[in-house]
């Protein structure tokens, strides 16, 4: 067992080094959870920063159960199966991560789990209700998602596309109020972008950008949040910025799942790692237990060593030399 | 844009703060922007909302004016009596040519401005325009042959033929042009060849039935000159509903720009949006072509600018548009009336003559402003790639 940093199932999962949300309920009221979980970020943000990895929130496992459950789904797109049969459940409060290698189905999981895709068979559950069967802006109030292709209208402001995240909590008779504007200055700060508010979302850098598409799924305040490859195409350190970020809102009491291609960073933060290969989950759990040589020779069929990472004791893969 | 004066402090530190640190450092930023953020919205509401009244302002002055000039000028003072004063000798002028001229150049004006700004939210393509994608085309298309083929040449007649042309194209445009997978260029390329066909077939229509010839020439170039007390009472429900209903889908339409899955995690339902889009233009352009024949640019030009005032909110966009558009038309029809007096030149034309340069300029414009981004930025421009 070499996990340091995140108590998992195995592990201690004591509620009360995350001070934060320490007192707030897990009660179906997801408005409530939210709000909470909005307020908390902007206090929490500035210094979980400064201290790295080191609070780790409610992160247990086995406490509470899943919120969102994946029963028996098979996915399709026309008539190209992906996945068939497959059980998945997202711990509640856990950072999930999936990985696996191109083509494997991650995203198209995700989309599932979003309800941007209808499984074939199968049913997506949300708080023991069908996702299909939940309101369209109730389900967006408490599942964000980030996908991977969002398009920036030419020429919106930072602050215009992270407004846009309020869609779900607006409507013919609630317009524009305080309290948007409020939750959309504080989405900006706690991923950071506060100061480019009235700078164009096209000026931006790849990490800068990636950051306010952040922002604007923050300002949905759903309790859960599922990112699709949010750190493709950017370089090392934009990254590790957002993935800090995504640390930082499950630290806050979201549940995350992420799509991540990068299996060390996926060990690092991931407090539940699911692996897939050709649509089914190849193994599942704590990453201290998951990621093994082993694992990632059937996975990705890649030789290799599994060492500690020197920074968190995560497991951290180093592919085999050539010869 | 408009908020420069009030932003530019800002973006003057966030350039200097150019590539941040990759943890939000503790010392300063977090609080101090959430309160500063707060502010430049609030205040760019104001200038926007401010900016409207002006638009508003703008287009009662143009009304007067239109009012006022013709081959008969009045001074403004005749012009306004002639409106209430039925013993005023402006008041047969005003009444019987100077204002329905006028209400049908803002009816048809706000119509075909707003469907403009609709189509290009739609198809996410800054240069879709009901006339140039060939749903003025279609409507007209279908009209002539009423006229020509089935003797109808009462306007309450051919408005129901215009709906069934504009929504015909709208929907095969859409269909052709892309569905789930358009992309601007095919729908522009399956727009333009639609809208060549389409006025093909008018002119061939028009040159083998030289009867209707007479009656049709006017209309297909696009006119106001003939508008009538009672066609605008015809055309003002249906231009009414057009414009409620694409108010109304100000926000899914936002929502949707951002691409299909972003605006269904957020909630909205993209079907039913691209219907309700499809109706509103069909409505507007249907009512706007019917009345005063195919008349394009006016969708292109008036969204174009109003985008560089308000930005791409739609919520500003939609109303800024419905009060520019006939600001454009009727000081196009009222400088038709100018220029070759004592004759007059229709609106369409003038507005072909003014809209052309126009649309080359924009055609050239966003070439330039793209590789000047993509340059500037290098880190990962592929982000926002559909």
């Amino acid at each position: 067992m070499t996990i340091r940093q995140h108590p998992t199932s195995g592990g201690t999962a004591s509620p009360s080094d995350g001070p934060p949300l320490s007192g707030t309920e897990t009660g179906g009221a997801a408005a409530n959870g939210a709000a909470s979980a909005g307020t908390a970020l902007s206090d929490t943000v500035p210094g979980a920063a400064g201290d790295g990895t080191a609070g780790n929130g409610a992160a247990g496992n086995g406490a509470r159960p899943p919120r969102l459950v994946g029963e028996g789904l098979t996915l399709a797109y026309d008539k190209r199966t992906i996945a068939e049969g497959l059980d998945v459940a997202v711990p509640d409060r856990s950072f999930t991560v999936i990985v696996g290698p191109n083509a494997c189905g991650k995203s198209t999981l995700l989309r599932a789990l979003a309800r941007i895709l209808k499984p074939a068979a199968g049913t997506v559950v949300l708080d023991g209700e069908r996702i299909g069967a939940w309101p369209a802006k109730k389900l967006a109030r408490t599942l964000g998602l980030l996908p991977q292709s969002s398009i920036a209208p030419e020429g919106i402001t930072v602050a215009d596309l992270v407004a846009r995240g309020r869609y779900p909590h607006q409507g013919l008779l609630r317009q524009w109020s305080r309290e948007d504007e409020r939750v959309v200055a504080e989405s900006m700060a706690a991923t950071g972008v506060a100061d480019l508010a009235e700078r164009a979302v096209d000026e931006l850098s790849g990490g800068q950008r990636q950051r306010v598409w952040i922002a604007m799924a923050l300002a949905q305040q759903t309790p859960l949040l599922l990112l699709d490859e949010p750190t493709t195409y950017l370089d090392i350190a934009h990254q590790i910025e957002v993935l800090d970020l995504c640390a930082d809102l499950h630290e806050s009491g979201r549940t995350v799942v992420a799509v991540l291609h990068d299996l060390n960073h996926a060990a690092r933060y991931a407090t539940h790692l699911i692996a897939l290969r050709d649509g089914r989950i190849a193994a599942e759990g704590a990453p201290g237990e998951v990621v093994t040589a082993e694992l990632v020779r059937e996975v990705f069929r890649l030789p290799c060593r599994v060492i500690e990472d020197p920074e968190t004791g995560t497991p951290l893969v180093v592919p085999a030399a050539r010869r | 844009m408009s908020s420069v004066p009030l932003g530019s402090p800002q973006v003057f530190h966030a350039t200097s703060a150019q590539s941040p640190p990759r943890t939000a450092p503790p010392e300063e930023p977090a609080p101090r922007p959430s309160a500063a953020a707060a502010r430049p919205p609030a205040s760019r509401r104001s200038v926007r909302a401010a900016g409207l009244a002006v638009s508003v302002l703008l287009l009662l002055a143009v009304l007067v004016l239109s009012l006022a000039v013709g081959a008969r000028p009045l001074s403004l003072g005749d012009a306004w009596r002639g409106l209430y004063d039925s013993g005023s000798p402006a008041y047969t002028v005003v009444h019987e040519m100077r204002l329905p001229r006028t209400l049908l150049g803002l009816l048809a004006g706000a119509a075909l401005g707003l469907a403009g700004a609709v189509m290009q939210a739609l198809t996410r393509n800054p240069l879709a325009d009901p006339g140039l994608l060939g749903i003025n085309a279609g409507a007209a298309a279908v009209v002539v042959t009423a006229i020509s083929f089935l003797g109808i040449g009462s306007f309450t007649g051919f408005v129901w033929f215009a709906f069934a042309g504009a929504g015909a194209v709208a929907v095969l445009l859409y269909a052709v042009g892309g569905g789930r997978g358009a992309t601007p260029a095919r729908l522009a390329l399956a727009g333009s060849a639609l809208n060549a066909a389409l006025f093909s077939y008018v002119n061939a229509v028009q040159l083998l039935d030289t009867a209707s010839l007479d009656r049709m020439r006017f209309w297909t170039v696009g006119s106001l000159a003939s508008a009538q007390t009672y066609t605008i009472e015809r055309v003002a429900p249906f231009v009414l509903a057009g414009l409620v209903l694409a108010l109304l889908l100000a926000r899914p339409l936002n929502a949707l720009a951002m691409g299909d899955d972003s605006a269904r995690a957020l909630g909205a339902n993209p079907a039913r949006t691209r219907v309700g889009a499809i109706a509103a233009v069909t409505l507007l352009c249907g009512a706007a072509t019917a009345a005063c024949g195919p008349i394009v640019f006016v969708g292109l030009m008036v969204p174009h600018f109003v985008r560089a005032l308000t930005g791409p909110d739609l919520r500003w966009l939609l109303p800024y548009c419905a009060v520019l558009s006939p600001v454009l038309m009727l000081g196009a029809d009222v400088l038709g009336r100018v220029v070759v007096r004592p004759s007059e030149l229709q609106v369409g034309i003038v507005m072909v003559v003014l809209g052309g340069p126009v649309f080359l300029y924009f055609v050239r414009r966003p070439r330039r402003l793209g590789t000047r981004r993509r340059a500037s930025t290098g880190a990962a421009p592929e982000v926002a790639a559909p």
